[in-house]
């Protein structure tokens, strides 16, 4: 069995893209929280923490759905042994920013509760019943040298047997998404730096 | 009180993105935490920043939320005894 990239999406310009193929198209003057609202309703299964999710998370646990469609890998490979790994650039910094202007008047706890990025992790674990070991960077740019190698040290070493890699970046309106499955399969794209760059430049 | 609860009901379901749900789908005397609409700990303190900037009204000691926010009802009438309604 090889280390590979069994599936993956990417969710740019209102666009959803699995494994190469296009689920969704809006129009581009869409609001995003109107796109990522059709989007949840397209995939996912009624989940009302959703509705109380930042856009950062919203637009994290969207792409999972559409990742992990009907992939439960905590049954498949056990709680501890799925890790996710993701980065973005901007942190949480949208989310941050909301929040201080709450601060003037009456903070918000709701929002809060979201002003760190590695939240989009924990509710990814939630709803999934992942309980293996994350992670969260910040990067100035995709860096997929850094995350193949890091997935592939994760596996190798048993520390998990199945990988997220995320990078989920919004700010200011403008958001990109792509996440990838690693695991050890004889189906799928090889795990390297070059196949990680080809499948983010979708 | 039906007016207050009414209101009530609204701001919540605004204040905490209660998504999908109407005002005829909370009674007033239905739980808030657990069962009924199964609120957590973050909603709580909205609802806590709720009472502060609708009603001018704050909660000192924090042992009394769990009555306060028993229900709807119960919130209404922590409001008419207490605030601005």
């Amino acid at each position: 069995m090889k280390t590979v990239i069994s599936s993956y999406c990417v969710i740019r310009n209102h666009q959803i893209m699995v494994n190469g193929e296009t689920v969704l198209t809006k129009e581009k003057d869409l609001p995003f929280s109107e796109f990522i609202k059709t989007a949840y309703d397209l995939n996912a299964l009624p989940y009302l923490k959703f509705f109380k999710m930042d856009d950062l998370c919203k637009l994290a646990f969207v792409a999972s759905e559409f990742l992990l469609k009907n992939n439960k890998l905590a049954e498949q490979y056990g709680a501890e042994n799925v890790s996710l790994l993701f980065a973005n650039t901007s942190s949480s910094l949208d989310t941050d920013i909301n929040y201080y202007n709450t601060v003037k008047d009456f903070p918000s706890p709701a929002l809060f509760v979201y002003t760190l990025p590695n939240i989009m992790l924990g509710e990814i674990c939630i709803r999934n019943k992942i309980k293996g070991k994350t992670a969260f960077f910040i990067f100035e740019q995709f860096q997929a040298e850094f995350l193949c190698n890091y997935a592939t040290q994760l596996i190798r070493h048993k520390k998990a047997k199945a990988v997220i890699i995320g990078w989920v970046e919004l700010l200011n309106k403008n958001y990109d998404a792509f996440l990838c499955l690693i695991e050890e399969t004889d189906n799928g794209i090889a795990l390297t730096k070059q196949n990680l760059e080809k499948l983010y430049t979708t | 009180m039906d007016a207050l609860i009414a209101k009530l009901k609204t701001q919540i379901i605004q204040q905490l993105n209660l998504e999908g749900v109407s005002p005829d789908d909370i009674s007033p005397d239905d739980p808030l935490f657990g069962e009924g609409l199964g609120l957590d700990s973050i909603d709580a303190l909205e609802l806590i920043v709720l009472l502060e900037k609708n009603y001018g009204i704050k909660i000192e000691n924090p042992a009394d939320g769990k009555k306060i926010f028993a229900t709807i009802r119960s919130i209404a009438e922590y409001i008419t005894a207490n605030g601005k309604a």
